[in-house]
């Protein structure tokens, strides 16, 4: 029935039928009721067996990467000097990031922390995978409405290869109109595509050293291509 | 299951609550806090969890109690009001045909007697019956109170909040105690016995439906497997509640076996004790009468 031992606080084990069951369920959840956040967490969670480590590895055989590993930080609302950031100059990550924040309404905190996964390091790299989601929407200049989640899971997908991203990438277009699809589908997922390919692994990156660079810059490192100038 | 060898009657203490138990350390306080983050999913976690079968689990058990009008009923754990409602649409019927039996025996009379002594019964339809809700969670309450308004239930039906090891009753006072998948969450199942058996009536009966053993090998591991292995998915995925749902199914498994408990309602001091099993075991109705 899985191992009993607790490797993190929050932890749940899980056997192999029950993750398949956990799998199943909550991608028909998640489907049926958009509203169920954790849903989508725990179908990343009970699908990631392949992905994570490949991302534990990016980060381990990279510098910046190894050094996120070691001191694990994490991106709360508790850790945030929040005022300094409103005081970066305009463009630098820092002040984008506060700025997306604030115009759509969310904070770092609600992001689910993990259950399911069973490995404590695979937990933290899921866990930094989903609090630096809002950062990937600052370097890709998408706001949370549906069209700009879904062009962020389109780029999440190629980066981490996670199984949730991918459907989402899939799925998500469902509920958006024809208008949408169409910009959808010639402008913004080629472009996401493009640069999820070009661009090194995002998680390579410790942000939180580096709030003051640009975002510009940032994108230019990273491999990031410019946003189509449409709207989103 | 293997038994806690070294439990007796009544010992629920933390050791008791086995190795395996992951789901919290205190048993009281585990279960408030359970039954309140249960408390709106309820209804739907008890149709995923037995596919349905809980209904008729449910309406054997009235069917055993064949309650007539007049009885006065105290459902202890009765939370969300299943047994209260059953109980009062059984009474209703009841009540129904013994009025339809008079009107017939009385083939003579003019309309306008027949209309009044209609309009009379009418305002009676249960016929004095009455059902009190016992719960000790008042999340599980409100619950059970909104559905009685949407269900458009009032006659005869009242809500208390109190705990089955200290009931607020006087003795002496009820026709029928009925305690329907609670008694397995309380901490002193021997008080709750004693509780049942002080405020009941001389005469009156006792009703346990409970989560029982499966004795049946074959069936027993595959009850295990699903239980284990499929309800606390059903419940993250349903209710966003693995924790709650894995304790369900452990507190089943640390619960007396039928034996057990008959033994437990007769040391009560009831009398003409037995037990139904349903579904092979994996649920049993107790039943007892103080004399």
């Amino acid at each position: 029935m899985g191992g009993w031992h607790q490797l993190y606080p929050g932890h749940i084990p899980t056997s192999p039928l029950q993750k398949a069951l956990l799998a199943a369920g909550s991608a028909v959840m998640a489907l049926c009721d958009p509203y169920r956040h954790d849903m989508v967490a725990v179908l990343g969670e009970t699908t990631g067996c392949l992905a994570l480590p490949n991302l534990r590895d990016k980060m381990k055989n990279h510098p910046e990467g190894y050094r996120i590993l070691q001191e694990r930080p994490r991106i709360r609302l508790s850790t945030l000097d929040m005022a300094r950031l409103q005081g970066l100059p305009d463009g630098s990550l820092g002040r984008e990031y506060v700025r997306f924040l604030e115009d759509n309404k969310v904070s770092p905190d609600t992001r689910m922390p993990p259950k399911f996964v069973d490995d404590e390091e695979l937990a933290y790299v899921i866990q930094r995978y989903r609090e630096v989601h809002d950062l990937m929407h600052t370097l890709l200049g998408m706001p949370t409405n549906m069209l700009g989640e879904v062009v962020v899971k389109w780029f999440e997908a190629i980066q981490t290869g996670l199984p949730m991203c991918v459907l989402g990438a899939a799925f998500g277009p469902v509920r958006l109109s024809t208008r949408k699809l169409q910009v959808l589908a010639t402008e913004l997922v080629p472009w996401a595509i493009r640069s999820g390919l070009n661009s090194s692994c995002v998680l390579n990156i410790y942000y939180e050293q580096r709030w003051e660079q640009p975002v510009e810059s940032l994108r230019e490192e990273l491999g990031i291509f410019p946003p189509p100038a449409v709207p989103v | 299951g293997a038994e806690l060898g070294a439990r007796t009657a009544g010992d629920r203490s933390p050791e008791c609550w086995g190795l395996n138990c992951i789901s919290f350390p205190c048993p009281f306080f585990a279960v408030y806090q359970v039954f309140e983050s249960v408390a709106k999913k309820y209804d739907v976690m008890n149709d995923s969890m037995t596919l349905g079968i809980h209904r008729v689990w449910k309406d054997i058990l009235m069917h055993k109690m064949n309650p007539c009008p007049g009885t006065l009923l105290l459902d202890v754990a009765g939370g969300t009001g299943d047994i209260a409602f059953r109980f009062i649409n059984y009474v209703r019927s009841v009540r129904q045909r013994q009025l339809q039996r008079k009107l017939k025996q009385h083939q003579n009379l003019s309309w306008q007697e027949i209309f009044e002594s209609y309009q009379k019964d009418k305002f009676n339809s249960l016929g004095d019956s009455q059902v009190v809700v016992c719960d000790i969670n008042r999340e599980m309450l409100k619950v059970g109170k909104q559905k009685a308004q949407h269900l458009g239930y009032s006659e005869g039906l009242s809500w208390v909040l109190g705990n089955a090891e200290e009931l607020p009753f006087d003795d002496d006072k009820f026709d029928v105690y009925t305690i329907a998948f609670g008694i397995r969450n309380v901490t002193r199942i021997d008080l709750a016995l004693q509780e049942a058996y002080r405020v009941l009536k001389p005469g009156g009966r006792f009703l346990c439906l409970e989560f029982s053993h499966v004795s049946n090998p074959l069936l027993s591991r595959l009850y295990d497997l699903y239980s284990f292995q499929v309800i606390p998915v059903l419940g993250e995925v349903i209710a966003g509640d693995w924790r709650s749902y894995q304790y369900l199914v452990e507190s089943i498994r640390q619960f007396p076996p039928q034996e057990e408990l008959k033994a437990m309602i007769e040391d009560a001091g009831f009398f003409k004790v037995n037990y139904d099993n349903l579904n092979f075991g994996i649920v049993a109705i107790h039943s007892g009468f103080k004399l």
